[in-house]
Parts: C-alpha cells; sequence; structure tokens
C-alpha cells in the first residue's frame, strides 16, 4: 500500500525494513539516520516548533480556574460537605452532587461509578471527587480549597483483592481436560505470580477546558484519546441533548490508556462549573492530582499448575488469575477478559483451565493502560514457561518451539487460528537477531565460574506473546463504528473520524492509507479535527484498532468515493475528483463497520473467534545485575513484532521502542506503594520512570504475517511490544543470578531476598493498612457485607 | 518589579512579581507555550529552555534570578526566528515541504521519528541544542546523557538519540 510496505515476512538476510541500524563505535562519533520514502508526521513541524496546543496553551478569555475537592479516607460515609463561613464565599463557585442536572454517573461500563459523592453517599477510595470549586484566580481557589471541610463517618475498608467479596466480573475457559491432563504428565509446576499497579505517565497531565454554549450546552476542550466517550458523559450527567454536547481533542501529550476513561470524569467536572459560572474553566491537573487520582494498571496475582511431558510439550494448564479493579466497575470487566484469553500464552495446549475474576477494593479504580490486562497475565505464563523449562532441563527457546501456535491452531476459547499465525517467525527472528543460545551459553558458563569476587553477573532471557487485534469478542460489532469521507466543493479530500492522535501516528497513517487507495498524494489528503460537531464516531482510540478497523473502514470508504467519481466522469479518480467536485459539488460517503466473514463470538458461551487477528511478538532482553547492591541495568533489546502490515516503518518502530521502554520499566522501577488505599509515590520525585541512561539499546524487527479480511492487512502494533519486555527482563535476571523474581518490579530489595533466600518484601500492589482497621478486620470476619 | 529578558534573540521587559516562575513568566505573561509545565518540580524536563547557553528547568526558577539574561525557547529554533546560529542545514524535500522553517535539530527530529506526541520535544530540542552547541563528541552515551534530565514517556529514546546524533553529523560536515 504505501511504497515503503513490503510483500509478506521481511527476510531474515534483509533488515531493510528500516534503514541502516544507528552506527554506534564504543568510543567515536555515532551517525544518525534519516527515514526515506514515508512522509513526514503530519503534525510533526507544528510539535518541533512549539507551535502546537495542548489543553493547558489554549486560551480563552476570562476563564476561571476549577479545583477539585477530593476524599482523604479510603472509605467512609459523607456526612456534610461544610463551607468555613468566615470565608468570603461570594467570589467562588461552589459545585456539588445536588447541582448534577442529569444522571450522577460517570458513564461506562457499570453505572456504579459517581460523578460527585453525595452528602449520605459512600467515599469508596483515596482521592475520589466530593465537591468542585471554581474561581477568576488561582490565589483565591487557593484559599477557597483550604476553606472546605468534609465531615465523614469512617467505614471498614478492603484492601486485599483476596479478602474482597464484590466481585466486578469473572470469566471461566475450558478446552480439553485439564485434570486428566496434569495427571498424564510427567512433571507438574507449580508458581505464583503478582504484579502491581503502573501509572501510564504521560508527560502532559490530564486537561480539560470546558466553555458554555448558547444553546445551554457546553463544549470541552481537553486531552483524550476517546471523544466519545465525554460526549456520552456530558449529555447522561447533564442532561443534554447530543447536540448541545460537544468535545474536542486538543494536542494530546500521550494516552497510553490514561486518557480513555478518566476524561469523561475530568469533562463533567469542568462543564458542571462552566454551566454554573457561565464562564470558561480550565480543569488542569498537576502531576500529584493526576497521580493520585486517575487510573492505573490493574494489580494482578496469578497461579499456574502446569503439566509438561520430559520431552517439553506442555500437556495441562490450569490458571487462576486474579485482577484488582479498585473501587468502581470502569473498563475492569473488559480488561479482565483479554487477560483472561491472553492467560495461557500463545501456545497450544490441548487441555487448559483458565478462571479469571475481577474484584472491588477501596483503592483508585483501575483502568486500561497500554496491553489491557495482557502484560500481567502473559508475564505470569512467560514466567511460568520459563520455570517449566528449566524443570525439564530444556533451553527457553526450544519449549517455546515445541508448544508455539501454528496454522490451525485451537485457541482456549475454540477460535481456530486461521491465518496471519507468526508466533514460531517472531521466535526464530529474535532469537537469531539476538544470538541467543550462542550468548546463553556464555551466561551459563561466566555463572559456573563466578567468584564472590565477581561484581556483576550478565544475563539473557527470551519472551514470546500474542496479542487480540482489536476488541474482544463482539465487542467491535456492537460498537457500530463509522467513518466518512469527504470530497469538498473545492477538491479536497477529507478523512472525518473521531480517531485521535496522541503520538502513535493516527495523523499521519490515516491520511497515508487513503492517498494509497486514491492514488494521490499523501499531502492531498486532510484530516479533519477530532471535533464532535464534526466527526462521526469512530469508536474509541484503544485497543490498537486505529490502523486495522479505523484504517479498513476508511479504503472501504474510499473505494466507494472512487467508484463514486469515475462512474461519474469515466477517468481515474486522481485525474478527475476535482472537475467531479466542481461539477458535482461535495461528495461524503459514510461508512459504517461491517464485521469481519466468518468471525463470531458468543458472549453467553465466553466461546468463538475473541479476535480477528492476532498480533505476535518476542523479545530478547540482555541485563547487568550488580551483585552488590542489586540493580538492574537492561543493555539491549531485540524486539521482533508481527504487525501485519507495516504502514509507516518509522512510526511503526517507534511504537515497539516506546512500548518496550514502558515494559522495562514495569519489569525493574515502576511500583506504586499505597497505605490505607492511597498512593504513597504519587509525585514524579517518587513515582520513577526511565531516562534515556535506563533505556537499553532497542533493536526492532518487523514482521508482516496480514490479517486477511482488511485490504491493508494491518493488525496494529502499540500495545504488542508491552507483552513481551517484563517477562523477558525477568527471565535474563533469572540467567544472570540463578533467582527467579515472581513479583513485578524486580527492585534490588526483591531481587537480594531471592538470593539470600529469605522472605520477599510485600507484595507489589497491596495496600497496607492503619493498626485500627486491622483490628476492626479481626473484629468483623466479612467487611464486605454492608455494600 | 521590572525584568529585562532576552528572548530569543529579542529584548523585552516584564513587571511581575519577582518569585513568579520563569515558566509561568513564558507561558502567559509573553505567550510563549511551548514549554511545557509536566510536573513542576524539576524532575521530567519539559519546561527546559536554555539560560545563557545552559539547560534550566524554568519551573523552578525564579524570574528574579534571570535579570537581564539571554533566554531561549522552542521558538526560536527555526530556521526564520531570530537569535539562533544554526541558519543551514542538510535538507530533505518531503520535511522541507512539511515545514520550510525548521531548524537543523528540528529538521533530524522530524526526519528520524524522534517527537511522537510532542510534550516532551520542545524541552528535549532545547537540551539537545545545548549539546550541539557544546562541541562535545556525538558518542551515543554523551547524547543520552545530555537529555537525561527530559522524560520521553513514547519513544523509547532510540529516535532522539538518533535525531540528535543525525544534527551532530551534519553540523561536523558542515564545518569540515
Amino acid at each position: 500500500m504505501t511504497t515503503d510496505t513490503r510483500p509478506g515476512a521481511v527476510p531474515a538476510d534483509q533488515p531493510a525494513a528500516a534503514p541502516a541500524p544507528l552506527i554506534v563505535t564504543p568510543d567515536g562519533p555515532t551517525r544518525g539516520r534519516a527515514m526515506s520514502g514515508a512522509p513526514p508526521r503530519r503534525e510533526g513541524p507544528a510539535k518541533l516548533t512549539g507551535a502546537a496546543l495542548y489543553t493547558d496553551d489554549l486560551v480563552f478569555p476570562g476563564a476561571w480556574y476549577g479545583t477539585t475537592i477530593r476524599s482523604t479516607e479510603p472509605r467512609a460515609r459523607l456526612l456534610a460537605i461544610e463551607l468555613d463561613p468566615a470565608f468570603d464565599w461570594s467570589k467562588v463557585a461552589v459545585v456539588t452532587a445536588a447541582d448534577i442536572p442529569g444522571d450522577n454517573v460517570v458513564a461506562s461500563i457499570a453505572a456504579d461509578q459517581p460523578i460527585l459523592v453525595p452528602v449520605g453517599g459512600e467515599i469508596r477510595h483515596q482521592a475520589e471527587p466530593v465537591a468542585l470549586l471554581a474561581a477568576a484566580d488561582r490565589e483565591t481557589l487557593r484559599q477557597a480549597r483550604s476553606r472546605v471541610r468534609l465531615r465523614t463517618e469512617a467505614l471498614l475498608p478492603v484492601f486485599d483483592p483476596l479478602a474482597s467479596t464484590l466481585e466486578f466480573a469473572h470469566y471461566d475457559l475450558a478446552k480439553g481436560d485439564v485434570e486428566a491432563g496434569l495427571a498424564g504428565a510427567d512433571l507438574i509446576v507449580e508458581g505464583t505470580y503478582r504484579v502491581g499497579h503502573q501509572e501510564q505517565l504521560y508527560i502532559e497531565n490530564n486537561a480539560m477546558i470546558a466553555v458554555p454554549r448558547p444553546d445551554g450546552g457546553v463544549a470541552v476542550h481537553g486531552s483524550l484519546q476517546c471523544p466519545y466517550y465525554v460526549h456520552k458523559a456530558l449529555r447522561r450527567g447533564l442532561a443534554i441533548d447530543a447536540d448541545q454536547a460537544q468535545v474536542i481533542q486538543a494536542e494530546t501529550g500521550g494516552g497510553f490508556g490514561g486518557k480513555e476513561e478518566y476524561p469523561s470524569m475530568i469533562g463533567l467536572h469542568a462543564a458542571l462549573l462552566a454551566l454554573r459560572t457561565g464562564k470558561p474553566v480550565r480543569m488542569i491537573y498537576d502531576r500529584h492530582e493526576d497521580l493520585a487520582a486517575t487510573t492505573k494498571r490493574h494489580p494482578a496475582i496469578v497461579t499456574h499448575r502446569t503439566g509438561v511431558m520430559n520431552d517439553g510439550r506442555v500437556v495441562a494448564q490450569d490458571i487462576d488469575l486474579l485482577m484488582d479493579g479498585g473501587a468502581y466497575t470502569t473498563l475492569t470487566p473488559v480488561v479482565l477478559s483479554r487477560a483472561t484469553i491472553h492467560a495461557g500464552g500463545p501456545y497450544d495446549i490441548p487441555n487448559v483451565r483458565i478462571r479469571g475474576r475481577a474484584v472491588m477494593t477501596n483503592t483508585p479504580p483501575n483502568g486500561a493502560f497500554r496491553g489491557f490486562g495482557a502484560p500481567q497475565s502473559e508475564f505470569a505464563a512467560e514466567t511460568q514457561l520459563n520455570r517449566v523449562a528449566e524443570a525439564v532441563g530444556m533451553s527457553p527457546l526450544e519449549i517455546r518451539r515445541r508448544n508455539v501456535y501454528r496454522l490451525g491452531g485451537i485457541t482456549p476459547t475454540q477460535q481456530v487460528l486461521r491465518g496471519g499465525v507468526a508466533g514460531a517467525e517472531v521466535l526464530e527472528r529474535a532469537a537469531e537477531a539476538s544470538e541467543f543460545e550462542r550468548v546463553r551459553s556464555r551466561t551459563a558458563g561466566a555463572r559456573s565460574g563466578r567468584t564472590s569476587r565477581d561484581r556483576t553477573a550478565r544475563g539473557i532471557g527470551l519472551a514470546l506473546a500474542w496479542h487480540g487485534a482489536g476488541f474482544t469478542g463482539s465487542g467491535e460489532a456492537k460498537m457500530g463504528s463509522v467513518v466518512s469521507l469527504e470530497l469538498s466543493a473545492d477538491g479536497g479530500v477529507r478523512i472525518l473520524t473521531a480517531s485521535t492522535e496522541m503520538g502513535q501516528g493516527t495523523k499521519t497513517i490515516l491520511p497515508q492509507i487513503v492517498a494509497a487507495e486514491l492514488g494521490l498524494p499523501f499531502e492531498a489528503v486532510e484530516i479533519a479535527p477530532q471535533d464532535t460537531a464534526l466527526v462521526p464516531d469512530s469508536g474509541p482510540t484503544v485497543a490498537s484498532r486505529t490502523a486495522m478497523v479505523v484504517g479498513g473502514m476508511l479504503i472501504g470508504a474510499a473505494r466507494r468515493l472512487r467508484d463514486e467519481v469515475e462512474g461519474r466522469t469515466g477517468r481515474p479518480f486522481a485525474e478527475s475528483y476535482r472537475d467531479d467536485a466542481r461539477s458535482h459539488g461535495s461528495t461524503r460517503i459514510d461508512q459504517a463497520f461491517e464485521p469481519y466473514p466468518g468471525v463470531g463470538f458468543d458472549d453467553a458461551t465466553y466461546t468463538g473467534d475473541a479476535y480477528p487477528a492476532y498480533g505476535w511478538a518476542a523479545a530478547v532482553a540482555e541485563v547487568e545485575v550488580d551483585l552488590d547492591t542489586a540493580e538492574v541495568a537492561v543493555i539491549s533489546v531485540v524486539a521482533v513484532d508481527d504487525v501485519g502490515r507495516v504502514i509507516h516503518p518509522v512510526l511503526c518502530e517507534g511504537q515497539v521502542e516506546g512500548g518496550t521502554l514502558q515494559a522495562i520499566g514495569y519489569a525493574t522501577i515502576e511500583e506504586i506503594k499505597l497505605h490505607d488505599g492511597r498512593y504513597l509515590n504519587d509525585r514524579l520525585q517518587t513515582y520513577l520512570i526511565p531516562t534515556a541512561l535506563d533505556a537499553p539499546r532497542i533493536e526492532t524487527i518487523l514482521v508482516e504475517s496480514p490479517f486477511k479480511d482488511v485490504p491493508h492487512g494491518a493488525k496494529g502494533v502499540g500495545e504488542l511490544p508491552m507483552d513481551v519486555g517484563a517477562p523477558a527482563v525477568i527471565a535474563a535476571i533469572h540467567d544472570a543470578t540463578g533467582a527467579w523474581i515472581p513479583d513485578l518490579p524486580a527492585t534490588p530489595e526483591r531481587i537480594m531476598a531471592a538470593l539470600a533466600g529469605i522472605a520477599p518484601p510485600d507484595p507489589p500492589g497491596i495496600s497496607t493498612a492503619s493498626t485500627a482497621w486491622v483490628a476492626d478486620a479481626t473484629a468483623d470476619a466479612d467487611p464486605g457485607a454492608e455494600r | 518589579m521590572t525584568y529585562r529578558l532576552t528572548i530569543n534573540g529579542a529584548s523585552t521587559e516584564v513587571a511581575v512579581p519577582g518569585m513568579r516562575r520563569l515558566l509561568d513568566v513564558l507561558r502567559e505573561d509573553l505567550g510563549l507555550t511551548g514549554a511545557k509545565e509536566g510536573c513542576g518540580e524539576g524532575e521530567c524536563g519539559a519546561c527546559t529552555v536554555l539560560l545563557d547557553g545552559a539547560v534550566a528547568v524554568s519551573c523552578l526558577v525564579p524570574v528574579c534570578q534571570v535579570d537581564g539574561c539571554d533566554i531561549r525557547t522552542v521558538e526560536g529554533l527555526g530556521r526564520g526566528a531570530t537569535g539562533t546560529g544554526a541558519t543551514t542545514g542538510a535538507t530533505d524535500a518531503a520535511t522541507d515541504a512539511a515545514d520550510p522553517q525548521l531548524g537543523p535539530l528540528q529538521r533530524a527530529f522530524l526526519e528520524t521519528g524522534g517527537a511522537q506526541c510532542g510534550i516532551c520535544t520542545p524541552g528535549m530540542l532545547m537540551a539537545g541544542e545545548a549539546f550541539l552547541a557544546s562541541g562535545a563528541e556525538p558518542t551515543e552515551q554523551a547524547i543520552r546523557e545530555a537529555i537525561a534530565g527530559n522524560l520521553c514517556r513514547c519513544t523509547g529514546y532510540t529516535k532522539i538519540v538518533e535525531a540528535i546524533a543525525l544534527a551532530a553529523a551534519r553540523q561536523t560536515e558542515l564545518g569540515a
């Protein structure tokens, strides 16, 4: 489709998928490389000159500043919101739940999360929104904040997901007979893996500005992934018509799932204040508020029991998965669904049982983050498989060769893999590019010859994953997405879609796709702003679905537009569309999503085609562990990702590199500690992400095993690399030290404990509690009972 | 108090409280919104500007400390902008067409894919610009150290390092 796209997989001897890699000599100068062929990022010049306008850069004359009063307890009855009578409230707007014109609900899967906790209602987590304030200047607002008191009655919180009695969702998957499979196995390996929260940490904090409209509605400008999610939330919470609610995406400084759902909450807050004051109201979170209040990756506890034969064939997987949803449902059922389906890893095992459950705790709600449940469950699956390989004395590479899905493989949802099955290919490419076995024999030699004088240890680790492309199950069919393509009367070709740009390249690849289909230069295809007053609902920008689903719909629209124009002019589109626009006027094509033929999923039995296609990823990480401090340095990563079809090599590599580093952060340093349900490291001084010095060299190899039901074959790329980085690093730490670290992140404390053979530090993701509550919990055996 | 600043080559005066953050002076008083606030505590580097040629996080600098200073921001990096030393660079037809005003480092970022969401980019460019001006040998390690105070969550840094290396190589070619 583009001139850069290569048919089929890239041959092994031709890493020309991209320009030559950065050439680096240890001490000498290094040379960068230039992109060739593919167009430059559409909005790149604006971003590079400072001209791009992010939400906080937008100026609305006369705008007020808004702020949120939040709970400071994990669970309580809200008795009253008290405003200090000694303060002059005439210059401050105050909004509480009583002022909400519509339903006091942030529209999502369930109707359990309030916009603001009502008086008499229950506070369910720390940093939960209770009241809103706005003032014309920041100083007045700051003073007003300190004059609001929440009167509450403490209730007993639940922090341990294992003790929670409120279940948000559960799924059971079965294939074959797991008990018989385990009974017939030569060896059974058991393991428990625990992962904590991870913050998306987009560098632009959440931000929304609401502007009252003359029709009584409101326009919300903001940093967001899903304009129509916010639109739906505004309609319900404000009880306004679709036309009165307008959502406009500003330039968005990263999302990674973190701006999928919470913008609905902030948009409602800003809108409530704007309607109250009649002024534009700015709700710009600072980093502390963003970290303290917005959604994180779900913590999880995964238990595996694996039956394996001496020849490395895995014959049974019995998997229990528990996710902590936090205080409200949000997107948890869908996250759990993806986590459950991916929990066995990319392996064709005859007997499988997977039981997934997500529960409530009195902690801030968890939500979408790149990978959407799969990184948690695939970290466990891959680490377990590496331990199984060790138990049967087999190489991690060889055990994967013997179990990976091939064409015709059957998944735990009874899906038959009919095409685009590239697990074996990405595995071999990664092993080859990293010289996995050769390096591994070297590290093994170093390990056996190690003396107490050695200060560092090197290791290499491998991981393999699959990632379902697009929504799970019947999600896409139910969404009913629409895109439009317009040939305007002045001869412009314009894409109308709600799909957002947040750095991943939407505004570049969608015009590329349409231009290629119509035979036009890239520059000739425009993309309209993501403004709900202009563009149809193309579904949310999530689930790595934009290139595959929205791109596929746009090709359909482009073909219809071309046929219509060529039917009128009798000449090729590229030569005749301007004439057609002049003589015929504008033409608009609305293209709705059409389910892929032969793809079906039964929600009731939870069986069928869980995804229309799967992407496949392998990563090989090399690490150096400091044997004195147990610090881990990730030195290099080879990342091999099958994305179906590469639309833009540079942007695609950028997705793999960025996702890989997020996964390395997840594996090594990113952890949130909680006490009494509050995030303790809720500042950027204490929540750490990798810097340029922490980041390894990342070599990306793109593989193309296309999805045949979309014309361009793309399967998506955004989430794939997030699934493999962490288990590859943990395997490398084991290769270096001999220690398995079953809890993420593998901090020096956890590694030292494993090396010393002592109990690990507290598990990740579970809040410690004040002694008063621990005592109460002992007295009250069923803390969830009053809910 | 009134403070005199030279911003991207142009002299200006601002009458603001001395403890007002330079970042707020730039963004709110002077309308230069290129520098971003990512954390407000000097950790992320999104607000990085050059003070008399040295990198500084403008969220931690009160304006009273920069009276009389020469300040450069991302708005001053373009070829048409004043106060930039760099005026030429090897070019590429596609990126030229995309924006003829880009300076050499900006152009290198566009070509290699060094900017994704773009929020760290203004600060990252200033750190890169200071590195290029330092004349240091552009090894990968040296480039990584030069941008270690600037967090990026999108790129994994690989393409940012490549962009700075590319700009450095072109600078060397031009100087040779």
